[in-house]
């Protein structure tokens, strides 16, 4: 198993410039996730979540603060890092098999270890059969899955998932989520979803953390009691996506608010 | 009134798609069967100078005469083998300078303008310059295919490689692939499909240039000549069996390419798992 990972963000801000105007996506965003945690971020597109889990990657160098996995500083990408997109991004010219397998060709790995953390994964996410199928021939849901075995097959400290069901419809987001949580508590790593799907972050996270929009900031953090293995119906959860929505209710009224 | 029966086996859907192909296939000659018709009646009966429009029989005679006598081989050998060199020289150099264009913004920026002008030029104005610096011989001829087949294999790699997804060269970032790495698994596979739409031009490309040059540049052996020297002698039925092994071959060279394609890009098919 992989030694989960123990990240910091510090004091996080980032800016971009458009046509001359400096455009803040994200101000004074501070988070201390613990080794092993769920943690999901939630918020309306445009809040900078998505921005945030590039920088966490490393896809995105330019911002100022800190972002700390294990007490060191982050530099460029690396393989103690796995990402899942909104988009499956698998190469379409490439069997299952070897797709997960390219994950791996930087990995110290030996040939035969490859095959078998391969094998491994495509069990995990519950593909077997479909080592040899083609992307095209494969479904969202099953892409997607090929794409999770895809980030973890480095047996990365952490999980970085942007979105990672939002373009599948109700049925299978609803089982990919339940298979999420099995392969979170089967790896024991750290995870973030980025989502704006309040009851798939409050499912899946240990943490909601709410953000809002011009600039991107922390508005609260939820945390959610109930433990996993969880089921949709729990009270507390209920309870907890109450509290979690009031929150954006309140956001549209200060927006409309503020315009009027 | 038809009604269409929806086959359930898959062998009865294998027959029925067989059926439709042979009466696709019949439909198809249609039209030559009645060209031929016309020509032997228009030449028998003399509705036309067959001097000018010989019959068809006189053609297959002489096709016959070719086929057993090794001037055509021979001259078809050297077409080819022209042909192939041609393609070769012209590919490499189109698909070398294509990636080169399509990775490196510098490299774009002071050769494209360029390239785009002078690919402005009509491939055979180029006959003039290529047979005074290079002569008629063999090694005009080459260099004149090359060209021909250098234009649609530069421009369609470099289309191939610039039109890669972002989406992929990021997850090949995630992964820390170095530059070779992404060039070799992530740029390389996915401007295949656009580097064969280049190198099936660049083949059609070969061989009418080929022909073109054995027309503009004469000297030495090869299947222009044979409808050269039948033009000159005024043997129209070698002047038409000529025509149609050109028509023949490039025919050949066009299934070839197709053949290759669909085997290379198999994985953009869904049937064959």
């Amino acid at each position: 198993m992989a030694k989960p990972g123990h990240l910091t963000l510090r004091n996080i801000r980032k800016q971009y410039t458009v046509n001359g105007n400096a455009f803040t996506v994200l101000d004074g965003v501070s988070l201390d996730i613990a080794p092993g945690e769920f943690v999901s971020i939630v918020g309306h597109s445009g809040c900078g979540k998505s921005t945030l889990l590039r920088l966490v990657m490393g896809l995105d160098g330019e911002y100022e603060g800190e972002i700390l996995l294990d007490g060191h500083r982050l530099r460029g990408t690396s393989l103690d890092r796995g990402i899942v997109f909104q988009e499956h991004r698998l190469f379409p010219w490439l069997s299952v098999t070897d797709n997960i397998g390219l994950a791996l060709q930087n990995s110290p790995l030996t040939k035969a270890e490859r095959r078998d953390a391969i094998q491994q994964h495509v069990e995990l996410v519950g593909l077997q059969g479909f080592e040899k199928a083609w992307p095209n021939q494969l479904s969202g849901g099953m892409s997607q899955r090929v794409a999770i075995a895809r980030a973890l097959v480095n047996r990365p400290e952490i999980l970085l998932l942007d979105e990672p069901f939002g373009a599948l419809d109700a049925l299978n987001r609803a089982k990919l989520q339940a298979e999420l949580q099995r392969i979170w508590q089967v790896e024991g790593i750290t995870m973030i979803l980025v989502t704006h799907d309040v009851e798939e972050a409050i499912f899946l996270g240990d943490r909601v953390v709410v953000m809002e929009p011009r600039p991107g900031r922390i508005k609260r953090i939820v945390p959610v009691a109930t433990p996993h293995p969880r089921v949709r119906n729990d009270c507390n959860l209920l309870q907890v996506r109450e509290s979690v929505l009031e929150e954006f209710r309140e956001e549209t009224i200060e927006t409309i608010s503020n315009a009027a | 009134m038809s009604v269409q029966v929806i086959p359930s086996t898959p062998a009865l859907r294998r027959a029925a798609a067989a059926v439709a192909a042979r009466t696709r296939l019949w439909q198809g000659l249609a039209l030559p069967v009645a060209i031929i018709v016309l020509w032997t009646v228009a030449t028998s009966a003399n509705w036309v100078d067959t001097r000018i429009l010989v019959g068809p029989w006189k053609v297959v005679e002489t096709a016959w005469f070719h086929l057993t006598h090794h001037v055509l081989w021979e001259g078809l050998g050297y077409s080819v083998a022209r042909m192939v060199s041609g393609f070769v020289l012209g590919g490499f150099a189109g698909l070398v300078l294509g990636v080169l264009l399509g990775a490196s913004r510098i490299g774009d920026r002071l050769v494209s303008p360029t390239l785009n002008t002078v690919k402005q030029i009509a491939l055979f104005a180029w006959i003039p310059l290529i047979s005074v610096w290079f002569g008629m011989g063999e090694p005009a001829k080459v260099i004149f295919i090359a060209l021909a087949v250098f234009y649609p294999i530069v421009f369609n790699t470099y289309e191939g490689v610039r039109s890669v997804a972002r989406e992929h060269i990021e997850v090949a970032r995630a992964f820390e692939f170095t530059r070779w790495q992404t060039f070799r698994r992530v740029i390389l596979p996915s401007s295949t499909p656009q580097i064969f739409t280049g190198v099936r031009l660049g083949l059609i490309y070969a061989w009418l240039a080929t022909v073109g040059a054995e027309y503009f540049l004469k000297a030495g052996p090869g299947l222009g000549n044979i409808m050269i020297d039948g033009r000159e002698r005024f043997l129209m039925e070698q002047v038409i069996f000529g025509v149609t092994v050109v028509g023949l071959v490039g025919f050949a060279v066009q299934i070839i390419a197709t053949r290759l394609e669909t085997r290379l890009l198999r994985w953009r098919t869904r049937s064959n798992a």
